[in-house]
């Protein structure tokens, strides 16, 4: 009968650390195995910020003054941020969909290392992030944007996959919570307010004085405001100590939302099985 | 050794006990089936056995491991098939084999091999590469139920498994569960017919609100619910009311125990329907007894109690009688 069983030392420390680490990647393997088989998913998510950044190059562009002068420049940084941001609900429905499927379930109910449920989508995401990001460096480059050296591109990369890795959280989180899929289109929706009252796309110092507050201390924001001091572009000058010290929030935001709702994420999932 | 083993089992949502003290003891390489109405608690159950959720109070053993205690022991050797099929809609039928077999930590070539084996074994040899989202109800079932079987698990739990499925489709997973079950598996369902519990199960465990409301084989519980009963169509109608009082008095016994009472007409004609006991001979003094009076009977047939009807009065739900 348990032919089939493989030898295994279940209280080992370092095997347990072993197969924690393969169980993850054999659980993002599983997503790579869904971007396979639905490329068009895969490219349709990749290709909305491209679609973006066309349409306010060369839609609203030649309407828009900014500190610099190249509104494609501020543009490209303020989009970067933003598919990170997207990234919230793509999380949240992987989440969603895996619990309400009792894929979850089934997961907990197999012998491999519990965290690798969630390690595994956080690989997967982080993976479709970079890849993502690709996609919109090499339409940026199309566009005629250049960045600078390859050191500070790679500090760019660090600092927006930071961010999405606070929204990888927040999103494992909420589709823990609620497990329906009605509140992730809830989530598409308030996605947009939340990335407007940022400077992403307008320099936050055109805003009303108590807006501007707001934008500048958005955790887009900052990790905004740092890439694109990392590429060179001037710092909007009317704006206060969050736009000074951008470079200290895009570091500090992430970390504080991403240890928030780790630790959020984990109570929840240990509340499954209440 | 008991394969699984529960004692006062309770499980407490929002001040309601789900679970109110459930003792269950299933036999090695038995098949049990837990019968309940909807919200009786079988999911639950099935869920804490499957180290899903943490009981409030008692102790559950699987295996002879407590599930609270050593988890990941439990899962080792368990399978579990829920009330909805939890496989991956956009991956192929093989591909969530080899995927649940990776993440039982089979090698690659092992979890390839056994993805194989497990089609095959669930008879979806031949399944090609489509995605499961284009599965009928059946496949997804059996696919389900593969996935389940990945380490020939010592301990089978299947949560209504044949639920939306066409007769056929109930016999594969039926012909499944035997073939495990000769395999040494032992197999804990729920299910909503009784007539599969009647097929399957050695022992049937009914639960309601929460608490064993009987347990048994199901000849033990229809023996012990009573209520066999013969029906007979006597061929003068102006004597069926006699035939059925004398019925009675015959079915209760020579040695003079006292009649159940009950006996009827079915209706102003010619059918009459008389209570029994089990009792060897029974028929057959009802036979006597009516031809003594010079009673002719044209037809006359013992109906034992169905587990619908034992199931029923257990679960209070019975209708006032018993239709004939
Ligand atoms: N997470 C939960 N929170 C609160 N109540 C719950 C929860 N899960 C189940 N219940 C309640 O527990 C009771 C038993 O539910 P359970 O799903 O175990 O019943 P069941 O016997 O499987 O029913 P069915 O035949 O409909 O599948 C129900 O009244 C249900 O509403
Ligand atoms: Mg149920």
């Amino acid at each position: 009968m348990s032919a089939v069983l493989p030898p295994v030392a279940e209280d080992d420390l370092v095997e347990r650390l072993r197969w924690a680490v393969t169980d993850a990647v054999t659980v993002a393997g599983r997503d790579v195995a869904h971007w396979r088989r639905q490329p068009a998913v895969v490219l349709v998510g990749a290709l909305f910020p491209v679609l973006l950044l066309l349409m306010f190059v060369y839609l609203f562009g030649g309407a828009m003054v900014v500190p610099g002068g190249d509104y494609r420049d501020f543009l490209v940084p303020g989009l970067f941020g933003l598919a990170m941001v997207f990234g919230l609900e793509a999380t949240m429905t992987s989440v969603v969909t895996d619990a309400t499927r009792g894929i979850t379930d089934r997961f907990r109910s197999l012998p491999m290392a519990p965290s690798a449920v969630v390690a595994g989508r956080c690989l997967a995401d982080l993976g479709s992030s970079v890849l993502g990001l690709a996609v919109l460096v090499a339409a940026a480059f199309a566009v005629g944007w250049r960045p600078g050296g390859a050191a500070e591109v790679l500090a760019a990369v660090g600092l927006l996959l930071l961010l999405r890795s606070a929204f990888l959280w927040m999103g494992v989180f909420l589709g823990l919570l609620t497990r329906d899929p009605a509140t992730v289109t809830a989530v598409q929706v308030l996605v947009w307010p939340f990335a407007f009252l940022s400077n992403a796309f307008v320099p936050a110092s055109t805003m009303p004085g108590w807006l501007a507050t707001i934008a500048e201390w958005n955790p887009l924001a900052a990790t905004v405001t740092a890439v694109r001091g990392l590429f060179g572009q001037p710092v909007d000058a009317g704006g206060g100590w969050a736009t000074e010290h951008a470079l200290v929030l895009a570091v500090a935001w992430p970390v504080v939302l991403t240890v928030l709702f780790a630790a959020l994420s984990v109570r929840r999932w240990q509340g499954l099985s209440r | 050794m008991a394969a699984i083993r529960t004692l006062g089992l309770r499980k407490v949502y929002g001040g309601t006990a789900v679970l109110d003290g459930v003792d269950l003891e299933v036999a090695r390489g038995s098949v049990c089936a837990l019968l309940g109405p909807n919200g009786a608690g079988k999911t639950t159950a099935v869920r804490i056995m499957t180290t899903l959720l943490r009981p409030d109070g008692g102790t559950v053993e699987v295996a002879g491991l407590d599930v609270v205690r050593r988890p990941r022991a439990v899962r080792r050797r368990l399978g579990m098939v829920g009330q909805q099929p939890a496989v991956d809609e956009v991956l192929g039928g093989r591909q969530n084999l080899v995927l649940f077999a990776r993440l039982h930590h089979l090698d690659r070539r092992a979890a390839r091999r056994r993805a194989g084996e497990l089609l095959a074994q669930v008879g979806l040899g031949d399944v090609d590469d489509r995605p499961v989202r284009q599965f009928s109800g059946g496949m997804r079932r059996r696919l389900d139920i593969a996935a389940a079987l990945v380490l020939a698990p010592e301990v089978l739990f299947l949560d209504e498994p044949t639920t939306g499925l066409d007769p056929a489709g109930r016999r594969d997973v039926w012909d499944a569960v035997r073939t495990l079950v000769a395999g040494g598996t032992t197999v804990l369902l729920t299910t909503q017919y009784l007539e599969e519990a009647e097929h399957l199960a050695d022992d049937v465990c009914v639960l309601d609100r929460g608490r064993v409301a009987a347990r048994g084989t199901p000849r033990e519980l229809t023996a012990a619910i009573g209520g066999d009963r013969l029906e007979l169509v006597v061929s003068d109608p102006a004597r069926a009311a006699e035939a059925a009082a004398l019925a009675e008095r015959a079915a209760a016994g020579p040695a003079g125990g006292r009649p159940r009472g009950g006996a009827r007409q079915a209706a102003p004609g010619r059918s009459v329907v008389v209570p029994v006991d089990r009792r060897p001979g029974v028929v057959g003094d009802v036979v006597r007894a009516l031809d003594g009076a010079g009673i002719d009977v044209d037809d006359l047939v013992l109906r034992p109690t169905t587990l619908d009807e034992a199931y029923l009065r257990i679960t209070g739900h019975a209708r006032a009688e018993v239709p004939a």
